[in-house]
């Protein structure tokens, strides 16, 4: 039972690892290049799979913090904060409706409100926001080198690719 | 704290989604690189993608699931059908 609950909790990384491995094996044993770039593909995807499992804590929700904490949470730091400026001026934003755009972030810092562990880490979702685009635009140069191979060999098998080049040397 | 025990509760009936999901992850992996015809392994794997992006959502992470959906299940299928499509359809592997 113990082994079966060590399993499940880390169900996401055993999958990551062999989703990995189903890609990388691929990646080297296909001949067909399409084939070769959808393993290419499910590689990218398992090394994101991997990072955002990172991010998932137990009992957290989406990283989204809603209007009303924003709202509370800057009333209390204009009382909070002891020198006088900063109080005057935390009594400014939340008095001016225009001002409590830039003070949240400055806001959340010292808010006993926020428990951050209610919610999911969002670095790694913001790291792999920029590698699902770095992975689609390298599939899209991979396909169109692909088109090219296709117009000059006639094939898109690499055996028959390699043997073309081998025939031409000679 | 009691708020957080009840989330405890929800986490804990989620693995069973989790784990459907991801039995079906490694299916449609294993298909896409499997099959043949390579149309058809153009769209199985728009299904591993999408697969792939609620698996996101349930773990919180909506805005790499809708990136996903549209990136991953949308243009990155469009890119391979469109490459079948100008190319050979069949694969020897």
């Amino acid at each position: 039972m113990e082994l079966l609950e060590a399993i499940v909790d880390g169900m996401n990384y055993w999958i990551f690892i062999i989703l990995m491995m189903i890609g990388l094996y691929a990646m080297i044993t296909k001949n067909n290049l399409v084939k070769k770039l959808i393993g290419m593909s499910i590689f990218q995807t398992a090394i994101l799979l991997f990072y955002i499992s990172l991010g998932v804590k137990e009992g957290a929700t989406i990283p989204i913090l809603p209007h009303y904490y924003a709202h509370t949470s800057q009333e209390e730091q204009g009382n909070l904060v002891g020198s006088s400026d900063q109080a005057h001026a935390g009594k400014e934003a939340s008095s001016a409706t225009e001002g409590g755009k830039e003070k949240p972030s400055v806001a959340h810092a010292g808010s006993p409100k926020i428990d951050p562990n209610r919610f999911t880490n969002p670095l790694p979702h913001v790291l792999m926001l920029t590698a699902i685009v770095v992975g689609v635009s390298t599939l899209g140069v991979a396909l169109s080198i692909t088109q090219k191979l296709y117009t000059e060999f006639g094939t898109i098998e690499e055996n028959e690719i390699l043997d073309q080049l081998k025939s031409g040397d000679d | 704290m009691e708020a957080q025990g009840q989330e405890g509760e929800i986490v804990s009936q989620f693995w069973i989604f989790d784990l459907i999901l991801l039995v079906f992850l490694v299916t449609t992996a294993v298909i896409a690189l499997r099959v043949r015809d390579l149309l058809s392994a153009a769209m199985i794997f728009g299904v591993y993608s999408f697969l792939i992006c609620l698996l996101w959502t349930g773990m919180g992470a909506v805005d790499v699931a809708f990136t996903e959906a549209a990136v991953g299940a949308g243009v990155s299928a469009v890119f391979l059908i469109s490459t079948v499509l100008r190319t050979s359809r069949k694969s020897s592997d």
